[in-house]
């Protein structure tokens, strides 16, 4: 009784052969496993055996129709995969073609660098304050131990705004300590606060323009002293220029607000015209510091018998310039597209000391 | 503060070098701007006698000069007219480099007569430009020496930077101090022996100032010297004062300059023959002028302390000197004066009329009030030394003001404030070594300041001194110590928002730009701002004279400057302050930005397309979008500021009236204005306007719904005039838990619908949340839109 099947089996290979369009294999499939087809009506006689025999004619039978749909469905496949072959081997795209046009967008290097220097300072539990850039003398220097006539006042050549008669002058703010004094004011210590901002000087050439930025450092508790400041800045140093073992000196300086006082150098080579921070054997002016001068903290109302800290300031531009190598502070303003995406910086790449920072 | 190492070797005794004491001096907090030593590359030439100068026997202008220079004789060509027999010249050997001249030196014949060396003038010594002879050195100048020597060059030439703050630094003498301070060697004080006088001075000095003014000079110290023989200063004189950079006038004002550059000590000598009467003390009188020494004419105000004689002002107190009674070179009877200025009024006087002078610069800083009288007795013994001369009385007026005080001091304060551990003894030896006189102990000292230290006013600055001497450099470096094992956000909401603000627009293709906080009054104007409180009084350019309302002129100003460089696609941001006012709540932050020329720019892909309204809306949204305004809290109202295209520009409001900010084509006229191409268009949001989102335990449970979402599409006939956002608005609101997204996919114009006429084509997705919709309930759901719709814009749906 199985030879009937064998050959049944035998006519499916040749007819799943010879089917050559998925039409072709749908006849193939009704031919067989249809209502009328041929395995179908086999198993309609199934009901006349006996018992054993019909069971062993139904699995030979179920064996049969499970191969005759495997045997169709490799057939559909192969000639799907022949189609999709042929039809890529039809389709063909110029790789070398250029993209659609995309613009590209840049930070400007000041924010990337007020970044960094955020994220350093707030590794250290500083935190970001703000105040106005239009200030009044008070705040910008006489709270700051700056009395008028002081030939440190002469020196930082000051823009002023008509302001009110009668009220102390309106001035743009030549530095960014006027927000110690209003930080000061509101909070109690402990303060650990960096600010950075825009300042204002009424000098403009290649070292000088009447506007750049500054960041502003101030910590105050009961017992951060000078090496405390000293550890604090050449840790900045050293995180934001990336080289661990740079150079920092401390020399002592002169500004009203501050007592001690130290300027902050940084160790470079000059050799062969060449600025490279780091190793070699000279020094880099980058910032002001010093402990804060007890008459600023009684200006702001802290009692300076019992609280003490330091404060900083440094030029964001100076710093970017060194870091990055960009060669005249002036283009910092100019808003050139050019220079602006060759110096600027991805949106995406967001400073972090735990993520890094831009080498 | 320039000074030679020699001249400064005679206020210390040291052995240290230049680059030594250099080093020492930054360390100490005189920082160092120049060590130069005039000597280099000039060491090999030596002092040469001319045996004999012989006319040359092929040229008339030259001579053949046989010299000796220590070392042998050689034959040398020289052109120089002052060359001679016996004098002594400066040789310079075949072989050698002459600086000036750049060429190293060949024996060669000249004109047929062999030349075996070069005698040399200042300019082929590099000096200077003196050319018109070889130097002529004096006769005593020994055969062979080194003529850098002789010349006075040996001395390297030290510059400081003095801070404000060490007016007592501004003499040689506080800088040895300093340096002896801190163990460079052994100060040596200065023996001023007073010269008694022998005579009365006919020249009397009285204080005409009223209690008002006394301030303005409280002390003066005059001597009249008669008979002396004024000229040119001795070689040693002139070669100091040139050697700093000094040009030596004559014998009594370089003694002047002498005593100023030593001690610190300004003096002015007047021509006692020139003077009418006595000197006067006083304030300016209206209508006053003084010629003074520099050679101009200055109108004196009445807060202006004048020197004057009986008739006429002769020198502005502390900063210069008049021209009538000045020294000349044949002054004979010379008055000195050695007087106290206050530091504010000279400040302001020389500030007024622009003059800054050697005594203006010191007087403003402090003046030792202690060394008047040592300062005319320093000068009487010099003037009697070079010109001779016959000293009276001192004539003295007012007296040396109190400057004495004391500080109290606790030694521990230097670790406390200074962080480095110095003994008692090492503390005490520093401030004595500066000058400071201690009393008491254990911890509660009394510091008496030197008179020389008007800086000096607490026990801070006593930390410092001690900590700058004995070395910043020593001073433990500890890192700032943790308050928190994790330290807080060092931004608030507001500052973070932005820093997403801005990285957004980056992200979007615009490029960040900063720009000035000022701009022309002009420009301004044309923005709302460029009233008379927002303009610079002193402002370096007139295109930089008002503080800025907005900040889109400037990227405006920034796109033309770019197309100007052929640039002409530009995508500019900034976000900044702009200021509507001169009070602190009147500065707000914005974010600006523009969008100039194509936005698509041509290629293969695409056809080109000029930037337009849509692009600064998108860019506008995305802004407010970052903080954390949903698209829903806000409305967006065809109106905007003057600067805006009137018709293609709107303004985004957070419901129900807060402005967050504006978009639109920027107005051709005031791009006309700015001489900028259009078009352009632009955004400001005011980012800081928006509330912060409100902290909350978090954004509410999320539910996705398992069914399948439902489109249908409706196209409305309305007036043109109807806003688009007013149908898509009220489409939303016709079923609001199912209707989940309403899209606008076509506006027509025109056409079959006639003049006045748009129609607007929108898809409608509903996604229900509990089962799927039947077919009843979606057209149910279609007649609430067609009606809303329709009730809102009073159009009609479009068969």
């Amino acid at each position: 009784m199985a030879d009937d099947l064998d050959a049944i089996r035998s006519e499916l290979d040749a007819a799943a052969a010879a089917a050559d369009t998925t039409a072709a294999i749908e006849a193939v499939r009704i031919d067989f496993l249809g209502r009328k087809g041929r395995i179908t009506e086999l198993l309609k006689t199934l009901g006349a055996l006996a018992p054993d025999a019909r069971r062993e004619r139904g699995a030979n039978l179920n064996r049969l129709k499970t191969d005759v749909e495997s045997r169709l469905e490799a057939r559909r496949r192969s000639l799907s995969d022949q189609a999709l072959d042929q039809r890529l081997g039809s389709e063909r795209f110029d790789v070398t073609l250029p993209t659609r046009p995309e613009s590209e967008g840049r930070l400007h290097p000041i924010s990337q660098t007020i970044d960094e220097v955020v994220a350093i300072f707030g590794e250290m539990g500083f935190q970001v304050a703000e105040g106005p850039d239009i200030e009044d003398d008070w705040h910008n220097f006489t709270a700051l131990n700056i009395p008028p006539e002081h030939p440190a006042r002469q020196t930082m050549d000051t823009f002023y705004l008509p302001g009110q008669p009668g009220a102390p002058k309106t001035v743009l703010r030549t530095h960014t300590s006027p927000v110690q004094v209003r930080t000061m004011k509101i909070l109690k210590p402990p303060i650990r606060i960096i600010v950075p901002g825009r300042t204002f000087r009424s000098d403009s050439d290649a070292t000088h323009s009447p506007m750049f930025h500054q960041v502003e450092g101030l910590l105050i508790d009961e017992t951060t002293h000078f090496g405390h400041l000293k550890g604090c800045l050449i840790d900045f140093c050293r995180a934001f220029f990336g080289i661990d073992n740079l150079p920092v000196r401390f020399r002592p300086s002169y500004f009203p607000f501050t007592e001690p006082s130290a300027e902050v150098d940084i160790g470079c080579s000059r050799k062969g015209g060449e600025l490279k921070i780091g190793g070699g054997d000279d020094w880099l002016e980058i910032l002001g510091s010093g402990m804060v001068n007890p008459k600023v903290l009684e200006n702001c109302g802290i009692d300076s018998t019992k609280y003490q800290g330091f404060a900083f300031g440094m030029g964001l531009e100076r710093i970017a310039m060194l870091k990055h190598g960009i060669p005249d502070l002036r283009t910092f303003y100019e808003s050139d597209l050019r220079w602006l995406r060759h110096y600027g910086f991805s949106e995406l790449s967001v400073p972090s000391m735990v993520l890094g920072l831009e080498p | 503060m320039k000074f030679t190492l020699g001249w400064l070797q005679e206020h210390i005794d040291t052995k240290a070098s230049a680059t030594e004491v250099a080093a020492k001096l930054t360390a100490l907090g005189l920082e160092i701007e120049g060590l130069v030593d005039r000597a280099k590359g000039l060491e090999s030439f030596r002092v040469a006698k001319v045996l004999e100068a012989k006319p040359h026997p092929n040229a008339d202008r030259l001579q053949i000069c046989r010299v000796d220079f220590g070392g042998g004789e050689a034959e040398v060509v020289c052109g120089a007219s002052n060359a001679r027999t016996g004098m002594k010249a400066v040789f310079a050997a075949a072989g050698s480099y002459i600086p000036g001249l750049k060429v190293t030196l060949k024996a060669a014949a000249i004109r047929g007569v062999q030349s075996n060396g070069m005698l040399l003038s200042e300019r082929e010594m590099g000096l200077s430009d003196a050319h018109e002879g070889i130097v002529d050195l004096p006769a005593d100048a020994p055969v062979g020496a080194p003529a850098v020597q002789i010349m006075g060059l040996a001395d390297p030439v030290i510059d400081v930077a003095v801070t404000p703050n060490r007016g007592d630094c501004l003499g040689i003498h506080g800088i040895a101090r300093d340096l002896a301070a801190a163990g460079v060697g052994t100060l040596k004080r200065p023996t001023i022996a007073p010269v008694p006088g022998g005579f009365a001075s006919p020249i009397d000095v009285r204080m005409e100032l009223d209690a008002a003014h006394a301030a303005a000079c409280p002390y003066f110290v005059g001597r009249l010297i008669r008979g002396a023989t004024n000229g040119e200063s001795p070689a040693w004189l002139k070669d100091r004062l040139l050697a700093i950079g000094l040009r030596p006038i004559s014998a009594l004002v370089d003694i002047t300059n002498l005593v100023m550059i030593g001690f610190n000590r300004p003096l002015h000598a007047f021509d006692a023959d020139k003077l009418a009467g006595g000197i006067r003390v006083r304030m300016a009188r209206p209508g006053e002028r003084l010629l003074a020494l520099n050679g101009k004419d200055y109108a004196l105000k009445s807060d202006m302390t004048v020197i004057a004689d009986t008739e006429r002002p002769q020198a502005l107190g502390g900063i210069i000197g008049g021209e009538s009674s000045g020294c000349t070179a044949t002054t004979q009877n010379v008055f000195f004066e050695s007087a106290l200025f206050d530091p504010v009024r000279t400040a302001i006087s020389g500030r007024t009329l622009g003059i800054l002078s050697d005594a203006r610069y010191r007087f403003e800083r402090g003046v030792d009030p202690a060394f008047v009288t040592a300062g005319i007795e320093l000068a009487t013994r010099l003037v009697l030394d070079l010109c001779g001369g016959e000293p009276s009385n001192l004539v003295v007026a007012g007296a040396e003001p109190k400057w004495q005080r004391q500080i109290a001091f606790r030694p521990s304060r230097v670790k406390s404030l200074g962080g480095v551990d110095i003994a008692e003894a090492e503390i005490r030896r520093i401030l004595g070594g500066l000058g400071f006189t201690i009393d008491g102990g254990a911890n509660a000292l009394q510091v008496a300041v030197p008179s020389w230290r008007p800086d000096i006013v607490g026990e801070a600055c006593l930390v410092e001194e001690v900590v700058r001497v004995h070395g910043y450099d020593r001073v433990p470096t500890i890192s700032v110590e943790k308050s928190d094992h994790l330290p807080k956000p060092a931004l608030d909401g507001r500052q973070r928002r932005r820093g997403v603000a801005r990285r957004t627009l980056a992200a979007r293709g615009l490029m960040e730009a900063v720009t000035y906080s000022f701009m022309g009054a002009d420009t301004a104007t044309l923005f709302g701002g460029g009233q008379p409180a927002m303009r610079l009084v002193n402002p370096i350019a007139s295109d930089l004279d008002a503080m800025r309302p907005s900040i889109l002129p400037n990227l405006i100003a920034a796109a033309r400057r770019n197309a100007e460089r052929g640039v002409a696609d530009i995508a500019l941001f900034e976000i900044g302050p702009q200021y509507a006012g001169d009070k602190p709540e009147d500065q707000s932050i914005a974010a600006t930005g523009i969008r100039a020329g194509r936005f698509e720019t041509r290629s293969w892909t695409a056809k080109e397309r000029p930037v337009d309204v849509l692009d600064a809306k998108a860019d506008a949204l995305a802004v407010v979008r970052t903080l954390g305004v949903s698209d829903e809290a806000i409305e967006i109202v065809a109106e905007a500021p003057a600067w805006y295209h009137p018709g293609r520009s709107g303004t985004i409001r957070l419901k129900p009236k807060t402005t967050l900010g504006t978009f639109g084509e920027i107005h051709p006229g005031v791009l006309t204005k700015l001489d900028a191409k259009g078009p352009m268009v632009g955004f400001e949001i005011l980012v800081d306007a928006a509330p912060e989102p409100k902290r909350r335990a978090g954004r509410g449970a999320l539910k996705l719904s398992p069914y399948q979402p439902v489109e249908r599409d409706f196209a409305f006939v309305v007036d043109a005039t109807v806003a688009a956002g007013a149908a898509l608005a009220a489409a939303r609101r016709a079923e609001p838990g199912l209707i989940s997204e309403v899209r606008l996919f076509d506006v027509f114009e025109g056409g079959a619908l006639g003049a006045g006429k748009k129609s607007l084509a929108i898809t409608v997705v509903l996604r229900p949340t509990d089962r799927t919709l039947t077919d009843a309930e979606i057209e149910t759901v279609s007649g609430k839109v067609v009606a809303a719709v329709q009730a809102a814009t009073g159009g009609v749906l479009r068969s």
